[in-house]
C-alpha cells in the first residue's frame, strides 16, 4: 500500500427488514484517492454511501475513518457527528436550501463551530467573505449570488452543493452520480469542478455514466448485489468475464455458467 | 414613481419603522381609552405572532400550542396582581376552596421581578423540555404539532382541577393595582399601552436580528431540509430547541401585558381554539415575514373585536373558514399578496419597456 488508508469498510451489512442491501462489503479507500463505484441498478452503491455517512446504520460490520481526529468507527456515531469529523455527502438529487440565497447556502455550509451559540455571534468577516467570493468563482455562480436557490437550474443546483462540500472542507467526499440529469456540456464542465476537488481530498463517485468514468484514470470497484463484484482499473473491470455478464444482462450464460454471481 | 428608488431600499426600511414607532407611540394621544385598550390587546398578539412566525414560518415547526405558553406568562402576571390585590389576605378564591395559608409556590410571587421572570422563564423552559423530548428523537411535522395539542389539553386540565392554587375555571382576576397605582385610571393604562408597545418594538428588533443572523439562516435551511442540514454537520434539535424556547419566552411576555389590559386570565384562553387562533394570526399576515406577523395580529385581533360583540357565534365559523381559505388561496397572507401585486406592476412595466424599445429600434431600422 503506497499511501495511507484514510477509511475502511470491513464486511458491511446493511438490511432492510430482512433484505441484505449491502452483504459483508468491504472498501478501503486510500488518503488522496478518487474511487469510482459502479454497478447496476440495486446493486447497493448509495446504500453503502449512506452506511459511511451514517444516514442508515449497518446491521454488522465496521467502517473505521482514520481522519484528522485520529480513528473513529463512524458507525456509532450520528450524522451531524460524522459530518463534522470530515466525511461529506453529496445526494444524488441536488439538496440544497431552496429558501436561502445562492450566497447564504454557501456561508452556512463554510467549514465553522456549528453549534447554536456560534451561529448567533457568527458574523461574515473578510476571511469569510473571500472564501464564498472564491467558491463563486470556482462553480461560476457569481452574478447569482443573490438569487434564490431554488431558482436555479438543474445543473446549476449540482454545481452550488459541490460548491458547499468544498466549503465544508470535508477530508472524504462521497457523490452520488453527480452528472446524472446533465446535458453533455453540463457534464464537461462539471467534470472539470471534480478535477478540482480531487486534488485536495479523497473522493467517492457513485456513477453510471461509463464515458464520464473513463474520462478519470482511477480505481473502479464494481458491486453487483450488495456484494463487491471486482475491484481494479477501468480496463481491468471492462475485461472482466462476471462484470460484463452484470451489465450486458444473461447473454453470456449460455457458454459461462461458472462465473455468476446471481 | 421615479423619486421612490433614490433612496436605498434600506433607508426606506429605516424610515417605514421609524414611522410606525412613532404612530405607536403617540396613539395615547389621539385614540380613547378604549380603542387604546384594544391597540394594546393587539400589540400584546403581535408579540406571540412574532414568536410563532420564528418557529413556523423561519423554522417549519407548527405549534398549535402556544396558548399554553401565552397563558403561563399571563397566571405569573395575574398570581402577583393577585396577591397586590389582597394585601396581606389570601385570593378570595383560596379561601372559598378552604385554604388558609398561603401556598408556598405563591410566595415568591409577592414579588413583581419575581413574577416577571417566571413569566418568561417558565413558558421557555416548558419548551425547551417539550423539545428536548421529541426533537432529540426526530419528532416532528404533524406529529409533533399533534403533541402540543396534547400540551394543551394536559395543561388546561391541571389549571381546572386545581381550583384551589389556580382559581380553576374562573381563573384569576379582579386585580387592582400595580405597584400601588390604580390599575383603573388613565394613566396607568397609557403607561401598560406604552410597555407593551416598548415590548414589541424590543421583540420586533431580537427577531429581526436573529432572523438576518446566521442562526437565522440554518434556521431556514433547517425548513428546506433538516436532513440535509445533518450531512453539514449542524445538529439540528439544538436549533429547534432553542427557537422554540425563545418562541415561548415571547409568547409569556405577551400573555403578561395581555393580562394588565384585559384584567382576567382563565384556562379558556390558552385552550385549543385561542392556541390555533394564534396560528391564523401568521398565517393571514403572512408566514416567514417578522412584518407579516405583525400586521395579521392587530388586523384579526381588530377584526375580531368588531364581529365577536355583534355576532359571537359567526366567529368561530368566520375563524376556520379563514383558515382554509389562507391555506389554500394565499399561502403567502396578506403580505403575500403585496409582493405577488408589486412584481406583477414590476413586470408589466418592464414589459412596457421592452416592447418601446423594439418599436424605437425597429423604427431606427426603417428610418
Amino acid at each position: 500500500m503506497k499511501s495511507p488508508s484514510i477509511l475502511s469498510c470491513q464486511k458491511v451489512t446493511v438490511s432492510f427488514d430482512g433484505f441484505k442491501a449491502v452483504q459483508e462489503m468491504s472498501l478501503e479507500l486510500a488518503s488522496g484517492e478518487l474511487r469510482f463505484l459502479i454497478g447496476p441498478n440495486g446493486a447497493g452503491k448509495t446504500t453503502m454511501l449512506d452506511a459511511i455517512c451514517g444516514k442508515v446504520k449497518p446491521a454488522g460490520g465496521v467502517v473505521e475513518f482514520h481522519g484528522r481526529k485520529g480513528t473513529v468507527d463512524v458507525t456509532r456515531r450520528k450524522e451531524h457527528e460524522i459530518a463534522q469529523l470530515g466525511i461529506g455527502r453529496k445526494f444524488q438529487t441536488p439538496s440544497i436550501f431552496s429558501g436561502l440565497t445562492v450566497e447564504e447556502n454557501l456561508e452556512i455550509a463554510m467549514a465553522q463551530n456549528r453549534g447554536v451559540w456560534a451561529t448567533l455571534r457568527a458574523a461574515m468577516t473578510k476571511a469569510d467573505r473571500e472564501r464564498v467570493d472564491a467558491e463563486l468563482e470556482l462553480i461560476g455562480l457569481e452574478d447569482k449570488k443573490r438569487l434564490r436557490a431554488g431558482l436555479l437550474s438543474h445543473g446549476e443546483k449540482q454545481w452550488l452543493e459541490i460548491g458547499m462540500m468544498l466549503l465544508q472542507e470535508p477530508e472524504i467526499l462521497l457523490l452520488d452520480e453527480p452528472v446524472a440529469g446533465m446535458t453533455d456540456k453540463e457534464t464537461d464542465k462539471t467534470g472539470e469542478l471534480l478535477r478540482e476537488i480531487v486534488r485536495k481530498r479523497t473522493v467517492v463517485v457513485v456513477e453510471h455514466d461509463m464515458e464520464f468514468v473513463r474520462n478519470f484514470a482511477s480505481k473502479v470497484t464494481v458491486m453487483h448485489e450488495g456484494k463487491l463484484l471486482k475491484e481494479g482499473s477501468m480496463d481491468e473491470v471492462q475485461r472482466d468475464d462476471r462484470v460484463a455478464e452484470v451489465y450486458l444482462g444473461r447473454k453470456r450464460r449460455d457458454y459461462d455458467a461458472v462465473g455468476s454471481t446471481a | 414613481m421615479q423619486w421612490m428608488s433614490r433612496l436605498p431600499r434600506r433607508a426606506w426600511l429605516l424610515i417605514g419603522y421609524a414611522a410606525a414607532a412613532a404612530a405607536l407611540f403617540s396613539a395615547p394621544l389621539y385614540l380613547n381609552d378604549f380603542r387604546l385598550n384594544l391597540l394594546a390587546k393587539c400589540l400584546a398578539f403581535a408579540i406571540v405572532a412574532l414568536g410563532l412566525d420564528l418557529l413556523w414560518g423561519y423554522t417549519g415547526i407548527l405549534s398549535l400550542g402556544h396558548g399554553v405558553f401565552f397563558g403561563l406568562g399571563a397566571y405569573a402576571m395575574a398570581m402577583h396582581l393577585k396577591l397586590a390585590a389582597g394585601g396581606s389576605r389570601i385570593p378570595d378564591f383560596m379561601g372559598w376552596m378552604g385554604l388558609t395559608k398561603l401556598p408556598w409556590f405563591w410566595e415568591p410571587f409577592k414579588s413583581f421581578a419575581f413574577a416577571a421572570a417566571m413569566g418568561l422563564i417558565l413558558p421557555s423552559a416548558l419548551a425547551l423540555l417539550l423539545g428536548f423530548f421529541t426533537f432529540r428523537n426526530r419528532i416532528r411535522g404533524v406529529y409533533f404539532t399533534i403533541l402540543t395539542q396534547a400540551l394543551v389539553i394536559i395543561t388546561v386540565t391541571l389549571f381546572v382541577g386545581q381550583q384551589a392554587y389556580t382559581g380553576g375555571t374562573n381563573g384569576l382576576t379582579g386585580y387592582t393595582k400595580l405597584f400601588g397605582y390604580s390599575l383603573t385610571s388613565g394613566t396607568a393604562k397609557t403607561m401598560a399601552y406604552l410597555a407593551t408597545a416598548a415590548a414589541l418594538l424590543a421583540a420586533f428588533a431580537v427577531c429581526r436580528h436573529l432572523v438576518n443572523s446566521r442562526f437565522g439562516k440554518v434556521l431556514r435551511a433547517i425548513r428546506d431540509g433538516e436532513n440535509r442540514t445533518r450531512f453539514l454537520g449542524y445538529d439540528p434539535a439544538y436549533y429547534q430547541m432553542a427557537v422554540f424556547a425563545v418562541s415561548a419566552g415571547l409568547a409569556g411576555l405577551a400573555g403578561m401585558l395581555f393580562v394588565l389590559h384585559v384584567g382576567i386570565i382563565s384556562p379558556t384562553m390558552m385552550a385549543i381554539v385561542p392556541s390555533i387562533e394564534l396560528v391564523l394570526l401568521v398565517a393571514i399576515g403572512g408566514r416567514g415575514t417578522l412584518i407579516g406577523a405583525v400586521i395579521g395580529a392587530i388586523l384579526l385581533t381588530q377584526a375580531k373585536s368588531q364581529l365577536s360583540a355583534s355576532y359571537p357565534d359567526f366567529w368561530l365559523f368566520l375563524l376556520g373558514a379563514l383558515f382554509i381559505v389562507v391555506t389554500v388561496f394565499m399561502p403567502g397572507g396578506i403580505v403575500g399578496l403585496i409582493r405577488q401585486a408589486r412584481q406583477a406592476i414590476l413586470r408589466r412595466r418592464s414589459e412596457n419597456e421592452i416592447t418601446l424599445d423594439s418599436i424605437v429600434s425597429k423604427s431606427n431600422g426603417v428610418v
